[in-house]
């Protein structure tokens, strides 16, 4: 038993020296860390690929690109705690922002300095229903119908949920007529309908198709895509509501980091490149929808329905600044919702 | 032990036959500071930066509360279950010799080796509704994912191991003869359980139902997965806890975090004190 353990413990000591030598080895070129959100995986993967390979061919150089995901929110924090991250690619500008306020990590300009608003793609809220759509939910005010359980993830731990929750109130918004007690009450309904807030979006996902739950999922444009192409189209539909949110997910350059590094060349250039034709129709491949789809080859667009789509920056919210702590602070309304339910 | 007599002023012990005393206090002390002190100073001081009034507005907080209680609550039940069962498990293994035996013996500790998202899927695979066992309770009417009830059996998955090592070694080194003893002395078989064995056993079951206890109650990483995370149902205290730090809020996180902290420091106190006494009492 002793010798065994011992062993162990040797192999955890080797391995974990292996891990260091191998780190080491790394910083013979270029590396770049990209920091970024849940869902953005694979599209990141192919990502890369192609940004080393241009980059090669443009500067001679090779450059490696380490990549982490997780929750947003989460990811931001591990930023402000020193995650020697050279790249941010985030769901959510009120996360970005959070590193410029609670670090200065990040110039307050961030937002300027890359084409729409630095978000290279958009994407938008959509439904998955089971196939063939049963409970016929084809709108938001479908999802509060008797006996409709709605599949979201908790907007206080995802940002994905979040989108969730702003694209509901704005449909509730343009319905009632801006009447936000009526508004309150809608999005309040819709949770009561909500039976497990998963902590993240992809949770959620493999709630509503492994598991079974639910009769709808509130979910990411590629998320959706996604859970057809992982679980099956055969078993889902997708139903495009006829108005959803617009989210723009933003990406920036980590100013501090990048200029401790002496980085900042490379990794601009890697932001810059997801603009370019290669990069958004990369995007595009991935369900996300491009910010510039001239670039794009029609062939890869086919898929993307025309919605009406709410910014964030519309008056309903003014923009993250106001939103975020208004909705989803300690106390605002997604709390104050859940305070009945007691 | 004969004492010595008591001499003018305070002193250090004898040196004893054992040498390296002084050396090896002040490794452990500098290492206790190092590795749990330092880091859980920070924590209740990062908290005082609220002040009393808001650090009790968080506590008094009607889901911090209920967070709490669900926390503690399936943690305690978890526990009490797993020393039953635990100690029964413990028991076999050391007592009786049937093949796959060692088999078995390995497998009490997966809880520990598992990282503990893994067993959240899988129980969550298992016990939704449209899983094996989900499947099989739903005609009951017995729902055990995305409910409190589904807290406890994360928390008794990772909980068993804990049992099961603390009693074994205990159960290990009673005699066989203690039992014949009794047997011949006219016990009956429940006798011989409660009156002769048990009470050697205490304070191990004590122990073992401690520390899965407290595992419990800090347990996240599989309890989010199987939980349904509803405010005010089955939201545990360490979700709140990331909730806040969501909301870039470390002093409110911190807050809950000391609470809970206290909790289970007083909770595994009076458990030592408990156990110190029944040592006394059949030790």
């Amino acid at each position: 038993m002793t010798t065994s353990r011992r062993t162990i413990l040797l192999s955890a000591l080797l391995a974990s020296a292996v891990q260091l030598g191998g780190l080491g080895f790394a910083h013979a070129d270029t590396t770049l860390l990209n920091v970024s959100y849940d869902p953005t995986r694979e599209l990141y993967k192919d990502y890369n690929e192609a940004f080393a390979k241009h980059w090669q061919a443009e500067s001679g150089e090779t450059v490696t690109i380490q990549q982490s995901h997780g929750g947003s929110g989460k990811q931001a924090r591990a930023v402000i705690d020193g995650l020697d991250a050279d790249v941010v690619t985030l769901a959510l500008e009120s996360d970005i922002n959070a590193i410029v306020e609670k670090s200065q990590k990040i110039n307050p300009d961030w937002r300027s300095k890359l084409p729409n608003n630095a978000s290279p793609y958009t994407s938008t809220i959509i439904f998955l229903v089971r196939k063939g759509n049963p409970k016929g939910i084809n709108d938001w005010g479908d999802l509060i119908k008797d006996g409709v359980q709605v599949i979201t993830p908790n907007p206080k731990t995802s940002g994905g949920a979040r989108w969730n929750y702003l694209a509901a109130w704005a449909w509730a918004n343009g319905q009632f007529g801006r009447d936000e007690t009526k508004i309150k009450e809608f999005v309040g309904n819709l949770y009561a309908h909500v039976p497990i807030l998963d902590t993240g979006a992809r949770g959620s996902t493999v709630t509503f198709a492994e598991r079974e739950q639910g009769d709808v999922l509130l979910a990411w444009e590629n998320e959706a895509y996604l859970a057809l192409d992982e679980f099956g189209a055969d078993k889902f539909d997708i139903v495009f509501p006829p108005q959803s949110i617009l989210a723009e997910p933003p990406v920036a350059v980590v100013d501090a980091n990048v200029d401790a590094k002496g980085t900042r060349k490379v990794a601009e250039a890697y932001l810059n490149y997801l603009y370019s034709a290669e990069g958004q129709t990369i995007a595009a491949k991935h369900h996300y929808r491009p910010s510039k789809p001239e670039l794009v080859p029609a062939a890869d667009l086919q898929k993307q329905r025309e919605l009406k789509l709410v910014s964030i920056d519309d008056p309903i919210f003014g923009g993250w600044k106001k939103a975020q702590p208004y909705h989803f602070g300690d106390g605002g309304i997604f709390d104050q919702i859940y305070k009945p339910a007691q | 032990m004969t004492t010595a007599p008591a001499k003018a002023g305070w002193r250090f012990r004898q040196p004893s036959v054992i040498p390296g005393f002084g050396l090896t206090l002040g490794f452990s002390l500098a290492y206790l500071t190092l590795i749990i002190l330092i880091p859980l100073s920070g924590l209740v001081w990062r908290s005082a930066s609220l002040g009393w009034s808001d650090f009790f507005a968080i506590a008094t907080d009607r889901r911090t509360v209920k967070a709490l209680e669900i926390s503690f609550g399936t943690a305690f039940i978890a526990a009490a279950i797993n020393v039953v069962f635990g100690t029964i498990v413990a028991w076999v293994l050391v007592r009786y010799r049937f093949p796959g035996r060692r088999v078995i013996d390995a497998m009490v500790d997966l809880p520990f080796a598992l990282p503990t998202a893994v067993a959240g899927i899988a129980l969550t695979t298992l016990y939704s509704p449209k899983g094996w066992m989900g499947a099989l309770l739903a005609p009951l009417g017995i729902k055990v994912a995305y409910t409190p009830l589904g807290i406890v059996i994360a928390l008794v998955f990772i909980g068993l191991p804990f049992v099961v090592r603390t009693v074994q070694p205990i159960i290990e080194e009673i005699d066989k003869e203690v039992e014949e003893a009794a047997a011949t002395l006219g016990a009956n078989r429940f006798q011989t359980i409660f009156l002769v064995l048990f009470p050697g056993l205490a304070p191990a079951v004590v122990t073992g139902f401690a520390l899965a206890f407290a595992r419990g109650v800090g347990e996240y990483g599989s309890v989010i997965f199987i939980a349904g995370n509803l405010p005010y149902v089955s939201e545990i205290a360490p979700l709140l806890i990331v909730i806040r730090l969501e909301e870039y809020d470390y002093a409110a996180a911190t807050a809950i975090a000391t609470i809970m902290l206290a909790l289970s420091f007083l909770m595994l106190l009076v458990i030592n004190l408990i156990q110190s006494r029944t040592r006394k009492r059949y030790g």
